[in-house]
C-alpha cells in the first residue's frame, strides 16, 4: 500500500503487501502470513542453490548501486573463515524512506530476509545497522529479533536446522556516511564512520577483516519472495523491456505531490503514469517543475524528461538520471531551484566524512557559493566556478558522496540556469565579502 | 577482462611510468615504483613509514585502461601498466586538490616555521593556480597546545592524518583523532591526553605543512637559513640517523634522517632535544699545561709533550674515556693504553628504555651513550667506581668524561682530553688538550647492534680545539705508540687494518647509512 495513502490499484505489492496491517508485525501474525517458511526451506538448501535462484531472478541491490545480488552472494565461498552479513538500514539519503516502512510494518520480513541472506553467504552472524533517528523501526526490529530468538527461529539451532544464525541490531548515531558500506563496517567496529579505500573489497576483508556481504533492507526482503515464488515469477512482475531490471521496486515519493508515500510497482513502470496517476500528480493548481527520481544523489529531471521514462535502472538512466535508492522528490512550480539545490549541497557538506580533500572542501565551498547566489550576492563567474568545482569533486574520491554533491549542482545548472541567472544582480562583477566569521568546532 | 600479460621480468613487475621502464617487486605501490625511476608523484597523506590512508587524493595519476584517475599510494603496480603522472588530467586533478587545500588556508607563510620546507608551498608553486577564486570567509580555529613539544595550528592543517596514524600505529598511544566532519573537521586530542610519548615529536616532522610545530624550534630560524650535516644521534646507543641543522654555526634543530635499518624516519624526543650542550660556550678553547704551580696556556706541542712526559713517568695509567667518543678516538686511546699498559674504564648514564612499538628494534635505549659497543671492542670496561684503584704516582687520562669524575686521590696527575675543563680536576691537571665535540668533527659510532655509522662535521670548533682523533693520535705518537694519520677516514683505515672486527670497512663502504660489523654479518650468515 502507499501508506499513509491507500494502495493504488496499479501497484504490485509484494514487499509492501502488509504495510498498514498491524498484525503482520508480530511473530504469530507473520507466520500466519506464511512467514519464516522460506527461511526453513533455505536452511535446508545448499547456499549455492540459494545464490543461484537469486542470480536467476535478476534481483539487483536496492541500496542505490544496483549490483546483482546473487552475484554478490556468490563472491562468498565456503572458505572456513568467519563470514558476516551486514544489513544496511541506515537509510539517510534525503527523499528515501522505504526501508523505514518495511521495518515499521514487517520487521519479521527483515529478520527473515537477513537470516536467509546470512545462510546464503555462509555467515552465522548478521548485523542490522539502523539509522539512529529511526526510533520506531529500531524498536520494532528489536522486538521481532527478540521474538525470533524466543521461538528458536534464530540462535544456535535456527528453526531446528542445526545451523546457527544470530542477528544483532545496531543503532547508528546519526551520520549519513555510515550508510556507505565500508563506513558502516567501521562504525560497527566502533571506529569513526569513514569509508575505506578499496581494495580490499568487503567480500575479501570486510567487517572485522572477515569476508562480508552488505545488503540493503529491501534487497533481502525481495530475496524472500524470489525464493518463495521462484525466479521466473519474480521476473514476470516487471516489464520485459529492460531484462536487467526485474521484480518490483519500492519508491518513496515526497515533496510537492498530491499523494506522497511509498509505492511498490513493477520495474519498467511508466514514470508519467506513476507520477500523475499513482501519486496523483502535483498538488492542486500547481505543475511539476523538477523531479529527482532516485534520492538526492542523482541528477535532477525536468517533467518533460520524466514523461517518456520508464522506472527501472536502464530506463531512468536513459532519461538522464539514476534509479538510485528509489526516493522520488517532487518540486512544483512554486519552488526556487537555487534554494533547493543549495539546501541539498548543505546536506552533503554537513555529512562529508572529511577524509578526501575534494569532498571536505568542495562540498562546503559549493554550499557557500550557492547560498551566496541564493541571497542575491552571486556573480556570473560563480556559475563557471561551481561547474569547475563540481568537476574537481567528481570521480576522484574514496566514496561517491563527493560526486553526489556535485550531481544536483551540475544538472540543476544545466536545466535551471535561468533561475540562477535571475538571482545574479545585473552587471555585478565583484561581491561583498561577508564579515569574517568563525567556524570553530 | 584483458588477457594477463606475461611478465617481462619473472618474479618482478615491469611497467612504464612517465615513459620510463620500471621493474619492481609485486605489491609495490605506484609512488614507490615511480621513485625508482626518479619520478616524484606529488602526495600528502602517504608516508613510507605509515600505513596507507589514501585520503588526500593528491597522488591521483592516470593509468591507461583504468576508467578513472587512481590514487598512486593505494594502487599496486601491475604488469604492463602505463602510468602518466604529468598528463593533463592528472595535473588538473592535482591543481584542484591544491585549490581545495588552499581555500581555507591562512596563507601565512611569512610567519610559518614550515615555509621553505612545506609541501603545500612547494606543490602550489610547482603546479597550483596562480590566483584564488575563493571569496567566502575562511574557516578559523584557534591554535592549540598538544602537550610535549607540539603546537597545533588547525588553520594550516590539511587533515592528511599522518599525525593520527603515527600515534595510533607507530607509537600505539592514540592521543590524536579526527574530530568533527565536513569542513569543520580538525585534529583533536583525546580528553586529558597529551603528546608526551617519548617518540611523539615525530608528528612535527611527519606533518607536511606547518600545522604541527615544535615549540622548541618555534621562530628559531627560516628553513633556508639552515645548514645541514648528516650525523648520528649521540643520545643513546640506538644510533638513529639524524641531520644536525645549524644556523650561523649554532645547532638549532636535530631531525631524523631516514635509515630503514635503524630508525626508519624517526627520532625520539630525547635525541631531538638534547643539543644545547653542543653549542656550549664555556669550552676549553686552547691547550694548557702546568708550569710550576699554575696552569697556563701552552702551545699544542708543549701541552702534548707535557702530557706524554707525565704518562711516561706514571706508576700506573688509567684511561677514563667517554663511551660517546668516536670509534676513531677510542681506537687511538686503546693504542696508548696498550703501549703503556693502562687500564681502560668507562661509566655509562642510563635511563628508561622506551620503544617505538611500530618499528622493530627501535627504542630509546637504556644506555644513554652513543658508542659503548665501540668502547667495549677497544677494551674499555664499565665500572661503577672507575677511580677506586687510583693511587699516588698514577696518571689518569680523562677523555671527555669529566662529568663522571668525582674525587681524585692526592698525588694522582690528570691529563685532560676534552671539550671542557672540569673544576674538580684543576689541582691534578698536568695538561689539558681541547678537542672538538662530535658535531665539530668527523667520525663513526658503533651502535648497540654493531652497526658502524658515520657522522659528519656540522659546525666549526671553538678557537684552538682540534678533532679528538687527531689530538689522541699526536699524544700516542709522542708516547712512541706509533704514528697515526691526521684525517678521520685514514685513522679509520688504520683501525680497520688493526682490529679484525672492522676488516674491509672504509668510509666509502659505510656511506651515510652505515654497515654492520663484518664479524656480525658472518656470525648471522
Ligand atoms: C554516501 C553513501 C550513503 C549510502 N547510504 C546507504 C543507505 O543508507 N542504505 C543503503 O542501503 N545503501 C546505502 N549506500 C549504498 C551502500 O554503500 C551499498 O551499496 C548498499 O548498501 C549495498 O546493498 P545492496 O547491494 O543490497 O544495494 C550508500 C552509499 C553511499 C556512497
Ligand atoms: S568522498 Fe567524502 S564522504 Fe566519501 S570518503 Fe571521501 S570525504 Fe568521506
Ligand atoms: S596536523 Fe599535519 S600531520 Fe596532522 S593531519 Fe594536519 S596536516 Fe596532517
Ligand atoms: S632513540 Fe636514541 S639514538 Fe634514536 S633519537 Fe632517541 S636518543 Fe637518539
Ligand atoms: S598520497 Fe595518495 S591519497 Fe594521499
Amino acid at each position: 500500500m502507499g501508506y499513509p495513502h491507500l494502495s493504488h490499484g496499479r501497484e504490485t505489492p509484494v514487499i509492501s503487501k502488509y504495510f498498514g496491517d498491524a498484525e503482520a508485525r508480530t511473530l504469530a501474525g507473520w507466520q500466519a502470513r506464511g512467514g519464516y517458511e522460506v527461511l526453513r526451506q533455505a536452511l535446508a538448501t545448499d547456499p549455492v542453490d540459494v545464490q543461484n535462484v537469486v542470480k536467476d531472478s535478476g534481483l539487483r541491490g536496492r541500496g542505490g548501486a544496483g549490483f546483482p545480488t546473487g552475484v554478490k552472494w556468490s563472491f562468498m565461498k565456503p572458505d572456513g573463515k568467519t563470514h558476516y552479513l551486514c544489513i544496511n538500514a541506515d537509510e539517510s539519503e534525503p527523499g528515501t524512506f522505504k526501508d523505514r516502512e518495511i521495518m515499521r510494518w514487517t520487521p519479521h520480513q527483515l529478520v527473515e530476509g537477513a537470516a536467509v541472506a546470512a545462510h546464503a553467504i555462509y555467515a552465522e552472524t548478521a548485523y542490522i545497522y539502523i539509522r539512529g533517528e529511526y526510533t520506531e523501526p529500531i524498536a520494532r526490529v528489536r522486538e521481532a529479533v527478540r521474538e525470533a530468538y524466543a521461538a528458536g527461529i534464530l540462535g544456535a539451532n535456527a528453526m531446528g536446522s542445526g545451523k546457527r544464525v544470530d542477528v544483532h541490531v545496531h543503532k547508528g548515531a546519526g551520520a549519513y556516511i555510515c550508510g556507505e558500506e565500508t563506513a558502516l563496517m567501521n562504525s560497527l567496529e566502533g571506529r569513526r564512520g569513514n569509508p575505506r579505500i578499496k581494495p580490499p573489497f568487503p567480500a575479501v576483508a570486510g567487517l572485522f577483516a572477515q569476508p562480508t556481504t552488505i545488503n540493503n533492507v529491501e534487497t533481502v526482503c525481495a530475496a524472500i519472495h524470489v525464493l518463495r515464488n521462484g525466479a521466473d515469477w519474480y521476473k514476470s512482475l516487471s516489464s520485459p523491456s529492460n531484462p536487467k531490471s526485474t521484480g518490483t521496486k519500492l519508491f518513496s515519493v515526497c515533496g510537492n505531490v498530491a499523494r506522497p508515500g511509498n509505492y511498490e510497482v513493477g520495474m519498467g513502470f511508466s514514470m508519467k503514469e506513476f507520477l500523475w496517476d499513482v501519486c496523483g500528480g502535483p498538488p492542486p493548481g500547481r505543475s511539476f517543475k523538477a523531479i529527482i527520481p532516485g534520492g538526492s544523489s542523482v541528477p535532477i529531471l525536468t517533467p518533460e524528461e520524466c514523461e517518456g521514462a520508464v522506472m527501472d535502472y536502464e530506463g531512468i538512466q536513459a532519461a538522464g538520471s539514476l534509479l538510485g535508492s528509489g526516493g522520488v522528490i517532487c518540486f512544483d512550480d512554486t519552488q526556487d531551484m537555487v534554494r533547493q539545490i543549495a539546501r541539498l549541497a548543505r546536506f552533503y557538506a554537513h555529512e562529508s566524512c572529511a577524509q578526501c580533500t575534494q569532498c571536505r572542501e568542495g562540498t562546503a565551498w559549493t554550499t557557500k557559493i550557492l547560498e551566496r547566489i541564493r541571497d542575491g550576492q552571486g556573480t556570473m563567474k560563480d556559475l563557471d566556478t561551481l561547474l569547475e568545482i563540481a568537476d574537481n569533486m567528481t570521480g576522484k574520491t574514496i566514496c561517491v558522496l563527493s560526486d553526489s554533491c556535485a550531481t544536483p549542482v551540475v544538472s540543476g545548472l544545466k536545466k535551471f540556469r535561468h533561475e540562477f541567472e535571475a538571482k545574479i544582480p545585473k552587471n555585478r562583477s565583484s561581491v561583498m565579502v561577508p564579515s569574517f566569521t568563525t567556524a570553530a568546532a | 577482462m584483458t588477457a594477463p600479460v606475461a611478465p617481462a621480468n619473472p618474479g618482478m613487475v615491469t611497467l612504464t611510468i612517465e615513459g620510463r621502464i620500471v621493474v619492481v617487486p609485486p605489491g609495490t605501490n605506484l609512488i614507490e615504483a615511480a621513485k625508482t625511476a626518479g619520478v616524484l608523484i606529488p602526495h600528502y597523506c602517504y608516508h613510507p613509514s605509515l600505513p596507507v590512508a589514501g585520503v588526500c587524493r593528491m597522488c591521483l595519476v592516470e593509468v591507461e585502461k583504468f576508467p578513472k584517475l587512481t590514487p598512486a599510494c593505494a594502487t599496486s603496480v601491475g604488469e604492463g601498466q602505463v602510468v602518466h603522472v604529468h598528463s593533463d588530467k592528472a595535473r588538473e586533478a592535482r591543481k584542484g586538490v591544491l585549490e581545495f587545500l588552499l581555500i581555507n588556508h591562512p596563507l601565512d607563510c611569512p610567519i610559518c616555521d614550515q615555509a621553505g620546507e612545506c609541501e603545500l608551498q612547494d606543490y602550489t608553486f610547482a603546479e597550483g593556480r596562480k590566483d584564488s577564486r575563493y571569496m567566502e570567509p575562511k574557516r578559523f580555529n584557534p591554535m592549540e597546545d598538544f602537550g610535549g613539544d607540539v603546537l597545533y595550528v588547525p588553520n594550516r592543517c590539511i587533515l592528511c592524518t599522518r599525525c593520527v596514524r603515527f600515534m595510533d600505529v607507530m607509537a600505539k598511544d592514540p592521543v590524536l583523532n579526527v574530530s568533527e566532519r565536513g569542513d569543520r573537521a580538525y585534529i583533536g586530542k583525546f580528553e586529558g591526553r597529551d603528546l608526551t610519548h617519548a617518540w611523539a615529536g615525530n608528528v612535527v616532522d611527519l606533518c607536511p605543512v606547518g600545522a604541527l610545530l615544535s615549540k622548541d624550534f618555534l621562530n628559531r630560524a627560516r628553513a633556508w637559513e639552515l645548514d645541514r650535516a648528516a650525523s648520528v644521534c649521540p643520545s643513546c646507543s640506538q644510533g638513529c640517523n639524524v641531520m644536525l641543522e645549524t644556523r650561523d654555526n649554532v645547532v638549532v634543530r636535530i631531525r631524523p634522517r631516514p635509515n630503514a635499518a635503524v630508525n626508519q624516519h624517526f627520532a625520539c624526543d630525547v635525541g631531538r632535544m638534547n643539543y644545547r650542550w653542543i653549542n656550549r660556550r664555556d669550552r676549553l678553547e686552547y691547550p694548557v699545561a702546568r708550569t710550576a704551580n699554575a696552569l697556563t696556556p701552552a702551545s699544542w706541542s708543549e701541552a702534548v709533550q707535557q702530557a706524554a712526559a707525565a704518562i711516561g713517568g706514571a706508576t700506573h695509567v688509567t684511561v677514563l674515556a667517554s663511551p660517546s667518543l668516536s670509534n676513531e678516538t677510542l681506537f687511538l686511546l686503546s693504542r696508548i693504553a696498550v703501549h703503556v699498559g693502562a687500564s681502560s674504564v668507562m661509566t655509562m648514564e642510563r635511563g628508561d628504555e622506551v620503544p617505538l612499538p611500530g618499528v622493530p628494534d627501535l627504542s630509546l635505549r637504556a644506555e644513554r651513550v652513543a658508542n659503548h659497543t665501540g668502547a667495549a671492542l677497544f677494551g674499555s670496561t664499565e665500572s661503577d667506581a672507575p677511580l677506586a684503584s687510583l693511587a699516588a704516582g698514577d696518571v689518569l687520562i680523562v677523555a671527555d668524561a669529566a662529568a663522571s669524575v668525582t674525587t681524585i686521590p692526592d698525588g694522582v696527575r690528570v691529563v685532560v682530553i676534552g671539550t671542557v675543563l672540569h673544576e674538580s680536576l684543576l689541582p691534578h691537571v698536568v695538561a689539558a688538550l681541547p678537542v672538538c665535540n662530535f658535531a665539530e668533527e668527523d667520525g663513526t659510532f658503533t651502535n648497540l647492534r654493531g652497526r658502524v655509522q658515520r657522522f659528519l662535521q656540522a659546525k666549526a670548533a671553538p678557537a684552538q680545539a682540534r678533532p679528538s682523533y687527531r689530538v689522541v693520535g699526536e699524544l700516542a705518537t709522542a708516547l712512541g705508540a706509533g704514528s697515526f694519520p691526521p684525517l678521520a677516514a685514514d685513522v679509520f683505515a688504520v683501525m680497520a687494518a688493526t682490529f679484525p672486527a672492522f676488516t674491509g670497512m672504509t668510509y666509502r663502504t659505510l656511506g651515510l647509512q652505515g654497515a654492520p660489523l663484518p664479524l656480525l654479518v658472518e656470525a648471522s650468515a
